[in-house]
């Protein structure tokens, strides 16, 4: 007799991604479904639209990470006139990028992901909030948050024209420059922007990592998946969010593949599965093997943690030595435990900091050379830049007027969907025995799939890791038996 | 007092991107206001979204609900139609809701290609021609998902609305003004607009905001803003011979765009008194053109390259069109 069991985030994304999970007999995990019920279709839609209008339209598919799609759309586009933006053009898009790259990940580790560690994963639901980190941190924590967001959005619409959906990259580069008297806004706040980043290191040093229960939870093989890591890199292999080439690591942590975005379509292919909405990329010349990880198995990931797999390590002084302090204190690398995303993502965010900084205090990021001509014929163009969430690959097909004829976008959550689907099925397994199905099932799934940080914004329409669960016991006659819920 | 007694209100969101959300966030400590005043009912970004007990409400018990995203499936349609019921105010917040925005563009394909484009793309490994199906037998029992809708549809071509915010996203000054009023109204001190009236936006067009010079120069060719930028920052964008949406649009966002050095795109939607919205740019456009042989006019229209994208770029699904609204057979 089966009994089935739906973890239907429904009362937080109504619908926008749930799982079933289906029991045997013994009342044993027999399998679990994570599905994705929606489909806007936007590579059918961009299909007669001119090129220029991709970094304005893609925006739409999420209002999370709109800055990533206008990024990886603007880099096709210069790919499709075959143009190379000026240097200070590329540069100020990359200023752009690293301070939406702060506010990105302060929101995630401050409201999403984080409170389930500064607070622990066994405090009251009502405390794993942001209320309950600034209760346990201190209240000026919560402002220096709202402020990091703030000059993260600041700079995002200086450059980008507006907070959200951004609309001044177009190809060959940009619409418009900044002033000195900007420029030395954007570095005061740049400034800030490191200490705040250092800040947020400490935090979690002190608390998570000064918690032996805390770093075992992180240790524990409930989170762990032995699987390729995926990110983009610059010429010296060091992590790089706006432009490079995209390094892939086996298990192991020996370099797979590194490739040009153009050549993309090599090494990537899409899985299909009639239950859902949404592809599951994998490793074309590993091969689609089904949910497992491993060697032989195709499935990677592509998040912080797994760009930081992927990579020699940071480009900037004070990231490198915490990208140091992780691989020390977790035993080298590759780390495969999913939670230590989450420290991963700090170091990042004081990358992205770092980078901010070295960008607005170079001598020609105030130039007015921001656009090259395009003179070409336009023809077929791939962009790919690093989402916070994953690898982001856009790619047009245009006809001689450059209007587009065809479309492929591979989005940043959609990498990872393989592997939320084998660590949401492993917590499940780990946790529901002879039937019996305990409240800590529902964090402990949850923080299997929000350390993805998924955003289905970006495949569906969620906003990043609110995944509140209900659970619903059914027998087998479909009937619920029991309702458990648990929201952030 | 006990905060049973404070309004209720609810946000939602159908199909969008998430970014009205973020809009609404922006606002800062507006949040806090709506907080103080207001008991939140149902916002499922922010909040525990107890969807069961919005069935359990008495009809009409939520005073205002902001309703974000358009009509793309039917648990779309279904929570649309249950809100309906359950508000006394419901609100299209946002382009999708209000006109079907950039995913709206969907309508000018038949919803198969869609998925057949999606599900056949050059990385897709798909040999077997499978596509997703809204009930799929695995060997454990049965899977269900939502079934796409024919079309896209804005939100008032499924439920009655009381008023219509439009944006993508809608500025959030703007919706920092919108919290203000209603609350003003719930302690009476204002009046609620007329029922249908768009709210948190301007009553002119975006051109009227815009700071650029216009000086009635007409154009011999249209062209596209990579082929000449950076443009001249203090001239009329349509001017220097970009297709600008700014005649049509609505005003509101302090003609962001433009002021960026980039044409508007239309997202605030038709401007006050605009029946439709590609024909009042079209309009628009050819009255900015110099020239008097029809073969003339062509070659010039030519210029733009995707017309019905230009001129129904975010209004298609709520356009006079309403492109393939026969494919739905729509009860009263």
């Amino acid at each position: 007799m089966t009994q089935r069991i739906s973890i239907d985030p429904i009362t937080r994304l109504e619908g926008h991604g749930k799982i079933e999970i289906f029991l045997d007999d013994k009342g044993e995990v027999a399998n679990s479904y994570f599905q994705i019920p929606e489909l806007r279709g936007f590579e059918r839609f961009v299909v007669g639209r001119p090129i220029e209008e991709m970094p304005l339209l893609t925006n739409r598919i999420c209002g999370v990470c709109p800055e990533a799609h206008h990024m990886a759309a603007a880099k096709a586009t210069d790919a499709v006139y075959h143009v190379d933006p000026p240097r200070t053009a590329k540069m100020l898009r990359e200023l752009l990028y690293s301070a939406f790259y702060c506010t990105d990940h302060t929101t995630h580790f401050y409201a999403l992901g984080g409170p389930d560690f500064v607070m622990g994963p066994d405090a009251p639901v009502a405390e794993r909030n942001i209320l309950g980190v600034i209760h346990k941190v201190g209240l000026e924590i919560g402002g220096k948050v709202i402020q990091m967001r703030k000059y993260g959005h600041t700079v995002v619409e200086m450059i980008g024209g507006r907070k959200i959906h951004p609309c001044t990259s177009i190809p060959g580069g940009i619409t418009k420059g900044i002033t000195e008297e900007q420029r030395k806004e954007i570095e005061e706040m740049g400034r800030w922007a490191i200490g705040f980043a250092q800040f947020s290191l400490q935090v979690f040093n002190d608390i998570v990592l000064g918690n032996k229960g805390y770093v075992d939870l992180i240790l524990g093989s409930v989170y762990t998946h032995r699987t390729y890591y995926m990110g983009l890199v610059d010429e010296n292999n060091k992590v790089n969010f706006y432009d490079g080439k995209v390094r892939v690591v086996d298990p192991n942590g020996k370099e797979f593949v590194k490739y040009a975005p153009h050549e993309y379509m090599n090494h990537i292919a899409e899985h299909v599965e009639p239950w859902t909405y949404l592809k599951f990329p994998y490793l074309k010349n590993v091969g689609w093997k089904g949910f497992v990880d491993g060697e032989k198995s195709g499935i990677y990931m592509a998040t912080p943690l797994s760009r930081l797999n992927a990579s020699d390590g940071m480009a900037t002084p004070l990231a490198q030595a915490e990208y140091e302090k992780f691989y020390a204190t977790l035993g080298g690398k590759p780390v495969h435990q999913r939670l230590a995303t989450h420290w991963a993502r700090l170091i990042e965010l004081l990358y992205a900091a770092e980078r901010w900084l070295e960008l607005v205090t170079d001598p020609e990021i105030t130039s007015p050379n921001i656009h090259t001509k395009p003179t070409q014929v336009p023809t077929e163009g791939i962009g790919i830049v690093e989402a916070p969430r994953g690898t982001l690959t856009h790619h047009y097909w245009t006809d001689e007027r450059g209007v587009v004829t065809r479309a492929n976008l591979i989005v940043g959550t959609t990498n990872n969907y393989a592997p939320i689907q084998m660590s949401t099925h492993k917590a499940a397994t780990s946790l529901i025995h002879n039937g019996q199905v305990t409240e800590g099932l529902l964090n402990m799934v949850e923080m299997a799939f929000r350390a993805y940080d998924p955003c289905f914004g970006c495949a569906t329409h969620s906003l990043p890791g609110q995944m509140p669960l209900q659970v619903t016991i059914h027998d087998s006659a479909g009937k619920p038996i029991e309702v458990l819920k648990q929201y952030c | 007092m006990t905060t049973n007694a404070k309004p209720k209100f609810a946000m939602y969101w159908a199909a969008s991107c998430g970014g009205c959300e973020i809009a609404v966030l922006n606002t800062h400590e507006k949040i806090l206001d709506v907080d103080a005043n207001f008991d939140v009912a149902f916002w499922p970004v922010a909040m525990d979204a107890k969807y069961k007990d919005v069935e359990a409400m008495e009809d009409g018990s939520i005073l205002l609900t902001l309703f974000n995203g358009s009509i793309r499936n039917d648990e779309n349609e279904h929570i649309a139609k249950l809100l309906r019921q359950k508000s006394k105010l419901l609100v299209a917040f946002g382009s999708c809701a209000c006109e079907g925005c950039i995913p709206g563009l969907a309508n000018l394909s038949p919803v198969g290609d869609i998925v057949h484009t999606a599900f056949n793309t050059i990385t897709t490994d798909n040999p077997h021609e499978i596509y997703p199906r809204t009930s799929f037998d695995v060997p454990e029992g049965e899977l269900h998902i939502p079934t796409l809708a024919p079309i896209l549809r804005p939100l008032e071509q499924v439920v009655d609305v009381d008023y219509y915010m439009p944006g993508c996203p809608p500025e959030s000054h703007q919706i920092a003004a919108v919290i203000d009023l209603v609350i003003k109204v719930v302690k009476g001190e204002a009046e609620l607009p007329p029922k249908g009236a768009v709210i948190g936006a301007g009553d002119s067009t975006v051109c009227d905001e815009c700071p650029r010079a216009r000086n009635v120069k007409l154009i011999k060719q249209f062209t596209r803003i990579q082929d000449i930028a950076p443009i001249d920052p203090s001239l009329c964008i349509l001017e220097q011979g970009i297709p600008c949406n700014g005649p049509a649009t609505r005003s509101g966002c302090n003609a962001r765009c433009p002021q960026a050095g980039a044409q508007c795109i239309g997202c605030y939607g038709p401007a006050e008194g605009v029946l439709d919205y590609g024909a009042r740019l079209v309009t628009a456009f050819a009255s900015v053109i110099d020239a008097q042989e029809p073969e003339e006019i062509d070659r010039i229209l030519d210029g733009i390259p995707d017309p019905t994208g230009q001129v129904y770029r975010f209004n298609l699904a709520g356009s006079l069109m309403k492109a393939n609204a026969n494919a739905f057979k729509v009860k009263g």
